[in-house]
C-alpha cells in the first residue's frame, strides 16, 4: 500500500514538473502579447516604454532562462507578480480559493446526494417511468450550458419569484464573519453568528445547484450503468439462488461493486467543479477563482494564468491519486 | 410413504421474445427421490439450464413458467408466495452454476459470502456459521480453511472457487443440490476432483443432486440415473450406465456415439458418428418427432405424430416411435471412411523446433517492484513430420496455445529455434515470413471471436487470396471462394452473409476455409472443437480427417480433450508448465503412459465406472519457475532425485518422457 | 395459478420500436432541424443579423421582431438563427479533428506498442492533467479572440479522450482470434488496422463523438460567453447569452439564445444515447 502511495506521488510530481513546462510554453510562445494588452495603444507605440516594461518583467531574456527563473520562483512557492492585480500571484489564489472551495464542495455533495440515489433508483427499477424520468433529468442536466442556466435560475428565483438572494456570497450590507478558513459557512459557524451563517448558505443555494447539474446528470448515469453491470453479474443471481433478500442483494452485493466507478468519476467531478465554476461564478458575481481566472485570461496576465493553471492541475494529479488510492481500499482485487 | 424431493410434471417455459413465445422447456417430467442422483445431458439450447432455473424460481425475464407442477417434497413450488420460495432457495434446495470466477462476489470476502445463507435463513448464529463455515472449507478440500476462509474470491484458483460454491450449496444441509455444469469451466484434473467431491457428498449427507452437464462422461460419474433433453422435451430417462452402453433414443444414440471414447480400441475407420442438420427452430418446431428431421432411423410415422416418452424397457423411458416398436439402435454407426489413414512420409520433418522459449513481461506494478514474468514456454523439443497430426495436449496455462501462436509467429519467441522446411523462422521479420504464411495457417478455439464481424463470408475467404496474388479479382476470386466453400461442406450461394447468421459449427467451417485458402501445407489448430457441441465436435473432426486425407494437411493440434487427441492424432506431446512431459505415438501413449504426469491426466478423464487416480492440488503459478522436475511438487511418485530436472530422453524407439521413473507409476488401466 | 398461466401479449411492433429507437429519433430530428437553420438561415432570417437600430432597441417578442430585439436594437430571432452556424460549425470542427487526430494517434500507438506508445501516451496524460476549461481558456486567451483560435484552443484540450478510447479499443481488438488470423493470413499492418481493426472498434468512437458534439456546443458557447470565442458583431449563442445576462427584465434577450443551445445539445444527446444503446446490445436487452 505505502510502496502504492510513494510511486503514483512520484508519477505524480513528474507530471506536475512536465505541467509547469507546458504552462509556460503556452505563456511564452504564442502570439497574443501582453504589451499591448498593459500598456494600450499609446504606451505600445512607444519603443523606450516597450523595452522598459519588457525588462521589467523579464521578457527580454532567452526562453530557457525565463522558464528556469519561474522554476526557481516556484520552488520557493513563488509564482510571480500578476500583471493586472501587482500582487503576488499566490497571495491572488490563496485569497480566492476558500470561495471556490466551499462552492464546489456544496455542488458536489449535492450531486452525489443526488446522482448516486437516481441513478440507483433507475437501475433498479429499469425500464419503467423512474427510469425513464432519471434518464430525461441527466440528459437536461448535461445538456444545459451553466452560464445560461444560471442567468436563468437568477432571472427565475431572484429577479422574478424574489425568494432567493441575489449575487455573491453574501448580503451587499453583511459583513464576512472572521476569517478563519475562508469558507463562510464554516467561519460562521466558527463565530456562533447564526444569521451569517443563514445568509451564506441561502446564497449558496442557487449557484451550487447550478454547477451541480452537469454532474447529477453524469453521476445519475454512470451509477445507472454500473448499478445494471453488476446487477446482470453471476454473483447476484447466486446471492437469490441462496435465498437472500433483494434488497439485501441490491445493497450488500450490487452496490458496493456499482460503486467502484462511481468512485473514479466522483473524484474528476469534483476536480471539474473546483475547475468549472467559471461560467458560475462570473454570472453569481461570486468572488472565487473561476472569475480570477477569467480576469486574467481577458487581460493576458500571464503570471496569474500560469498560477492558476499550474495550482489546479496540481490539484487534479492530488485527486487523481486520492481516487486511485480509494479505488485500493474499495476493490481488493487492485494494489496489495 | 413420504413424497419425493422434488418431482416434476410438464413443466413448461416459455421466452417471450418480439419474433414469439420461443418454448425452452416444453413439458418437462422427471422426479428425483431423497437422496437420488439425477443427470440432465443436452447440447446447449436444448433447455437443461432453463429446466434448473425454472425449478429454483430463477428466471428472468423475458422467461416465464407458462404449464405444468413442480413440487418439492410435496409442496407445489408454483403456488409459493416469493417470501416463502426465498426460505426455501439456499436452505433445503441449493444450486451451484457453472463459471466458479464470476459468482463469487470480488469485493466480499469468502467468511461473509458462506456465512450469509447460514444466517439469513436464521439456522446458525453468526459465531456457529463461522466455524460451520471453516468446517465445510475443509470439508471441501481447502487447504488451511482458517486462514482461507478471511480471503478476497480472486486469490483462489477456480477450482477452489468452485470448491467454496459447493461449501455455499451446503451451508444449510440442503435436500437437494442443483448443479449446472459445475465442471465445464474447470481442468479435467480439477473436474475429476470436483466430480469425486460431489459423489462423496451425495454419499455423505444424503443430499439428492440433479447434475445438469452437456456431458455423458460427467453425469456417468456422478449420476445413477439420466435424462436426456432435446428441444425443450426430455426424450430418454434411463440408468446413466444403460444410455451409455445402449441408448433407446436416436439423439441420445448419436450423442453416445459422437464423442470419442478413451476406454475403448480405436478402429481403421476414425470417423465419427455425426448426425447432420441442427435442432429445430423453437419457434416453429416440427408436427412430429422434433428429432425426425435429422433422424438416421425415421419411419414415415416420425415425421406425422409427436411420440410420447413411454416405457422401452423397465425402467427405461424413451420418446421414439422405432424403439417403442421393439426395434434397437445399432451399436456403431455411420458409412466407413474406406481406405486406411495417409501414412505419415519419412524423411526431413516439415516443422522442428528447437529450446523454444517464450516469456510474457507484465506491466510493472510499481515503479520499484521487480519486473514480473509470465513464464508460458520453457524450452520445447518438437519435430512434425510431413502428413502427420502432432496433438499438444496439457492442462490450461499448460503454455499449448502460445505454442501455437509461437509455431505461427503470432507472437515472436524469447528463444529457440523454429524450421519450417529448411528456414528458420524464430527470428525472422514479420515481412520476411509474410511468403512462408501461405504454407502454414491456423485454425482458431472461439468460432465467434475468430472471424471479424463486419466482412462478408465472401470477403473473408478473398481477402487471403487476393493479398498472396493467387487470384484476380473478379471471376476467378468468387470460383475460388465457391470452390473453398464447397470444401468445408458449406453452400457456395452463402458468400454474401455475415458471420452472425452462421451456428458455431458453420463458423468453424468458415474458419477452416479460411485457413486452406492458401492451400498450405501446415494446419495448427487451437482447440477448434471445444467451445462446440459434440455433435458439431464430430462434424468438424471428421471434416479435418477428411481434408487431411484429400489435400495431404499435417496437422499441429492443440487440444485439452484426451479422448479426442487419442482418436485423431498420430504422436501426442503431453505438456506442463511450458515443458514437454512425455512425447509418443497416440496408441502407445494411452495404453501405457511413461510419464506420471500424463498417467493421472488420462485416468481423469470421466469414465464411468472406471478407477481413477485424482491428482491432488494445482498447476503452480507460471510466475516462478520451479526447480527440478516442473511436476514434483504434484507427482505421486517424486523422490529427491527429482530436485534435478529430468531431461526429455528416448526411452523405447519414439516413446520420450521427461521423468527419471518413467512408466513406474502404473496407472489404473486403460491398455489392458 | 392457471390464469397467470396464459401467455401475455407482446409488445406492439410499434411500441417496441419506439422504445428502442424514439429517443434516438426525437435527438435526429432535433440536430436536422438546426443543421437546417443554419444553412437556410440568410434566406429564414426576417432581418440581417447585425442590422442596427437603437431607436427599436430591448423591445419584448412581438410580431415585428418574434424574440424581441437586443440592446442595439438588432432582430433577436434572426441571430438566433445565424447563430446556429457559427455553433455547429465549431463543434463539427472541433469533434471531427480532434477524434481524427486522436483515433490516429491511439490506434498507431496501440499497433507499434513499445517506446511510441509509451511516448504518444504520456504525451496524452499531460493534456490530460490539466482541467479542460482552465487549460482551453488558456489557450484562446494566448492566442487571442477569435472563432479559429478557439477552436484551435478547443482542439489542444478536445484529441486526448479520443487517444485514450482508439488505443483501448485496438489493443482488445488486437487480441481478438481474428485480428490474429488476419497476421497469420500475412496481411500488411496497414491493412490489418484499417480493415480489422478500425472497422471493429468504431462503435464507441462513433458514440463518443456524438455525445462529445453537444459538449464542444457547449464548450465553445462558454469561452465566447466568457468573450473568448468570437469577435464581437458576429451572432453567437453564448456571446447573445453574455450580451442579455445582466437584463433581467429583458429576460428574453438571453433566455432564447440559450434554450436554442440546450435543444441542440439535447439533440446530440438524445441521439449519441440512441446510438449506444443500438450497438451495445447488452444494454439495449436491459
Amino acid at each position: 500500500m505505502l510502496r502504492t502511495v510513494v510511486t503514483r506521488l512520484a508519477g505524480a510530481a513528474i507530471m506536475a514538473v512536465l505541467a509547469t513546462l507546458v504552462v509556460f510554453l503556452i505563456a511564452n510562445t504564442v502570439p497574443g502579447d501582453p504589451v499591448l494588452a498593459q500598456l494600450g495603444d499609446i504606451a505600445a507605440s512607444n519603443p523606450a516604454t516597450v523595452a522598459e516594461w519588457r525588462a521589467k518583467w523579464g521578457l527580454d531574456l532567452p526562453l530557457w532562462e525565463r522558464y528556469l527563473l519561474f522554476l526557481r520562483g516556484l520552488l520557493q512557492g513563488d509564482l510571480g507578480i500578476s500583471i493586472a492585480s501587482q500582487r503576488p500571484v499566490l497571495d491572488d489564489i490563496a485569497q480566492y480559493a476558500p470561495a471556490t472551495v466551499e462552492l464546489a464542495t456544496i455542488a458536489f455533495l449535492l450531486a452525489l446526494g443526488t446522482g448516486i440515489p437516481l441513478g440507483i433508483a433507475a437501475a433498479v427499477w429499469h425500464d419503467s417511468w423512474v427510469d425513464a424520468a432519471a434518464r430525461v433529468i441527466s440528459l437536461i442536466g448535461v445538456s444545459s450550458p451553466t452560464f445560461w442556466l444560471a442567468f436563468v435560475m437568477l432571472a427565475i428565483f431572484y429577479g422574478g419569484l424574489q425568494i432567493a438572494p441575489g449575487p455573491g456570497r453574501l448580503d451587499p450590507i453583511a459583513f464576512p464573519p472572521d476569517e478563519v478558513t475562508g469558507l463562510f459557512l464554516i467561519d460562521s459557524l466558527l463565530a456562533g453568528d447564526r444569521e451569517a451563517f443563514h445568509d451564506a448558505a441561502a446564497h449558496l443555494v442557487l449557484p451550487s445547484i447550478v454547477l451541480a447539474a452537469a454532474t447529477i446528470g453524469l453521476i445519475t448515469r454512470t451509477t445507472r450503468a454500473a448499478m445494471l453491470e453488476a446487477m446482470g453479474q453471476d454473483y447476484v443471481r447466486v446471492s437469490r439462488a441462496k435465498g437472500m433478500r433483494e434488497s439485501y442483494t441490491i445493497l450488500r452485493h450490487v452496490l458496493p461493486n456499482a460503486l467502484i466507478p462511481v468512485v473514479t468519476l466522483g473524484g474528476l467531478a469534483y476536480a471539474n467543479l473546483l475547475a468549472g465554476a467559471v461560467m458560475t461564478e462570473t454570472v453569481f458575481s461570486w468572488p472565487g477563482l473561476g472569475r480570477y481566472t477569467f480576469r486574467s485570461a481577458a487581460a493576458l496576465d500571464f503570471p496569474a494564468i500560469m498560477g492558476i493553471t499550474l495550482v489546479v492541475s496540481i490539484t487534479y494529479l492530488l485527486v487523481n491519486l486520492l481516487v486511485d488510492l480509494s479505488y485500493a481500499m474499495l476493490d481488493p482485487r487492485v494494489g496489495r | 410413504m413420504k413424497p419425493p424431493t422434488l418431482e416434476v410434471e410438464g413443466l413448461r417455459t416459455v421466452f417471450l421474445t418480439d419474433a414469439g413465445p420461443v418454448r425452452a422447456v416444453d413439458g418437462v417430467s422427471f422426479t428425483v427421490d431423497a437422496g437420488e442422483t439425477l443427470g440432465i445431458v443436452g447440447e446447449s439450447g436444448s433447455g437443461k439450464s432453463v429446466t434448473a432455473l425454472s425449478l429454483m424460481r430463477l428466471l428472468e425475464e423475458p422467461a416465464r413458467i407458462v404449464g405444468g407442477s413442480m413440487r418439492f417434497q410435496g409442496r407445489d413450488l408454483l403456488a409459493m408466495r416469493p417470501d416463502e420460495l426465498r426460505a426455501l432457495r439456499g436452505d433445503r434446495m441449493a444450486m451451484v452454476f457453472q463459471d466458479p470466477m464470476t459468482g463469487l462476489n470480488p469485493v466480499i470476502r469468502i467468511l461473509r459470502q458462506l456465512t450469509e445463507p447460514m444466517v439469513g435463513h436464521g439456522r446458525f448464529a453468526p459465531s456457529e456459521a463461522r466455524r460451520r463455515a471453516i468446517g465445510l472449507l475443509g470439508r471441501m478440500g481447502i487447504a488451511s480453511p482458517e486462514r482461507n476462509v478471511s480471503r478476497f474470491p480472486h486469490e483462489f484458483s477456480g477450482g477452489m472457487r468452485q470448491r467454496v460454491m459447493l461449501a455455499m450449496g451446503f451451508a444449510n444441509d440442503p435436500a437437494l443440490l442443483i448443479a449446472d455444469e459445475p465442471t465445464t469451466a474447470l481442468d479435467v484434473t480439477i473436474q475429476a476432483q470436483i466430480l469425486d467431491l460431489l459423489r462423496q457428498l451425495n454419499a455423505e449427507f444424503g443430499t439428492a443432486i440433479l447434475l445438469i452437464s452437456h456431458d455423458l462422461g460427467v453425469i456417468g460419474s456422478v449420476c445413477r440415473r439420466v435424462a436426456v433433453m432435446y428441444a425443450g422435451e426430455v426424450v430418454e430417462e434411463a440408468p446413466t450406465a444403460a444410455v451409455l452402453e445402449d441408448p433407446r433414443h436416436p439423439y441420445a444414440w448419436a450423442l453416445v456415439n459422437a464423442v470419442p471414447r478413451i476406454d475403448q480400441p480405436l478402429g481403421e475407420d476414425r470417423r465419427l458418428v455425426s448426425i447432420e442438420g441442427a435442432p429445430p427452430d423453437a419457434l416453429a418446431l416440427p408436427p412430429g418427432c422434433r428429432f425426425a428431421p435429422r433422424c438416421p432411423f425415421k419411419v414415415e410415422r416420425c415425421e406425422r405424430e409427436h411420440p410420447p416418452l413411454a416405457e422401452v424397457a423397465p425402467g427405461r423411458l424413451a420418446r421414439c416411435w422405432v424403439t417403442q416398436a421393439g426395434q434397437l439402435l445399432p451399436r456403431t454407426g455411420g458409412a466407413g471412411l474406406g481406405g486406411a489413414r495417409a501414412v505419415p512420409s519419412a524423411g526431413a520433418p516439415l516443422l522442428t523446433v528447437r529450446g523454444l522459449v517464450k516469456h510474457f513481461p507484465l506491466p510493472r506494478e510499481s515503479l520499484f517492484a521487480p519486473r514480473r514474468v509470465v513464464h508460458a514456454v520453457n524450452g520445447i523439443d518438437l519435430d512434425l513430420a510431413r502428413g502427420e497430426t502432432l496433438g499438444i495436449v496439457g492442462e490450461s496455462g499448460c503454455g499449448k496455445s502460445t505454442l501455437a501462436r509461437l509455431v505461427t509467429r503470432i507472437h515472436a519467441p524469447t528463444a529457440g529455434s523454429i524450421v519450417f522446411d529448411g528456414q528458420e523462422i524464430a527470428t525472422a521479420s514479420a515481412a520476411a515470413i509474410r511468403p512462408l504464411r501461405r504454407r502454414m495457417q491456423m485454425v482458431f478455439q472461439d468460432p465467434y471471436a475468430s472471424l471479424n464481424p463486419r466482412m462478408t463470408i465472401g470477403e473473408t475467404l478473398a481477402e487471403p487470396l487476393v493479398a498472396h496474388g493467387l487470384a484476380q479479382r473478379g471471376a476467378e476470386v468468387r470460383d475460388r471462394v465457391s470452390g473453398l466453400l464447397a470444401t468445408v461442406g458449406l453452400n457456395p450461394a452463402w458468400v454474401s452473409r455475415f458471420p452472425h447468421e452462421f451456428s458455431g459449427g458453420q463458423r468453424q467451417r468458415i474458419s477452416i476455409a479460411r485457413a486452406l485458402a492458401l492451400e498450405p501445407e501446415l494446419v495448427v489448430a487451437d482447440e477448434p472443437i471445444s467451445a462446440l457441441d459434440v455433435n458439431i465436435q464430430a462434424q468438424i473432426l471428421n471434416l479435418m480427417l477428411d481434408l487431411q486425407q484429400r489435400l495431404g494437411l499435417t496437422y499441429l493440434f492443440i487440444a485439452h480433450d484426451l479422448a479426442v487427441v487419442r482418436h485423431l492424432c498420430d504422436r501426442v506431446a503431453v505438456l506442463y508448465l511450458g515443458q514437454v512431459m512425455e512425447s509418443a505415438p497416440a496408441e502407445a501413449l494411452f495404453a501405457r503412459p511413461l510419464h506420471p504426469y500424463t498417467g493421472v491426466l488420462i485416468s481423469a478423464v470421466p469414465v464411468p465406472g472406471r478407477a481413477r487416480v485424482v491428482l491432488e492440488g494445482e498447476p503452480p503459478s507460471t510466475l516462478i519457475r520451479p526447480t527440478g522436475c516442473p511436476f514434483r511438487g504434484r507427482c505421486p511418485i517424486a523422490r529427491p532425485l527429482c530436485e534435478t530436472p529430468p531431461p526429455l530422453a528416448e526411452h523405447a524407439p519414439g516413446r520420450w518422457a521427461a521423468c527419471h521413473f518413467p512408466g513406474e507409476f502404473a496407472h489404473a488401466g486403460l491398455g489392458a | 395459478m392457471s390464469a397467470s398461466l396464459a401467455l401475455p401479449a407482446p409488445p406492439s411492433r410499434r411500441a417496441r420500436l419506439w422504445r428502442r429507437y424514439g429517443l434516438a429519433a426525437v435527438g435526429a430530428a432535433i440536430v436536422l432541424a438546426w443543421v437546417l437553420v443554419a444553412i437556410l438561415a440568410p434566406w429564414l432570417a426576417p432581418y440581417p443579423p447585425d442590422f442596427v437600430d437603437v431607436t427599436n432597441r430591448l423591445r419584448p417578442p412581438s410580431a415585428l421582431h418574434w424574440l424581441g430585439t437586443d440592446a442595439l436594437g438588432r432582430d433577436c430571432f434572426s441571430r438566433l438563427l445565424f447563430g446556429a452556424r457559427i455553433s455547429l460549425l465549431a463543434g463539427i470542427s472541433v469533434v471531427a479533428l480532434g477524434a481524427a487526430f486522436g483515433t490516429l494517434v491511439g490506434m498507431v500507438a496501440a499497433y507499434a506498442r513499445g517506446l511510441a506508445d509509451a511516448a504518444l501516451m504520456r504525451l496524452t496524460d499531460l493534456v490530460l492533467c490539466f482541467p479542460p476549461i482552465i487549460l482551453a481558456l488558456a489557450i484562446a486567451a494566448a492566442l487571442g479572440i477569435g472563432t479559429t483560435n478557439t477552436i484551435i484552443a478547443m482542439l489542444v484540450v478536445w484529441w486526448p479522450k479520443f487517444a485514450r478510447l482508439a488505443r483501448a479499443l485496438a489493443l482488445v481488438q488486437r487480441s481478438q482470434e481474428y485480428v490474429e488470423a488476419a497476421v497469420v493470413l500475412g496481411l500488411k499492418p496497414a491493412r490489418i488496422l484499417g480493415r480489422h481493426i478500425l472497422p471493429n472498434a468504431v462503435g464507441p468512437l462513433v458514440v463518443l463523438v456524438t455525445l462529445d458534439l453537444g459538449n464542444a456546443i457547449i464548450t465553445f458557447a462558454g469561452l465566447s460567453f466568457l468573450g473568448l470565442g468570437v469577435v464581437p458583431p458576429t451572432a453567437e449563442w453564448g456571446a447573445m447569452v453574455a450580451e442579455g445576462r445582466e437584463l433581467v427584465e429583458q429576460w428574453w434577450v438571453a433566455t432564447f439564445p440559450g434554450l436554442a443551445i440546450l435543444t441542440i445539445v439535447l439533440g446530440f444527446n438524445f441521439l449519441g444515447d440512441g446510438v449506444r444503446d443500438w450497438l451495445d446490445p447488452k444494454a439495449r436487452s436491459r
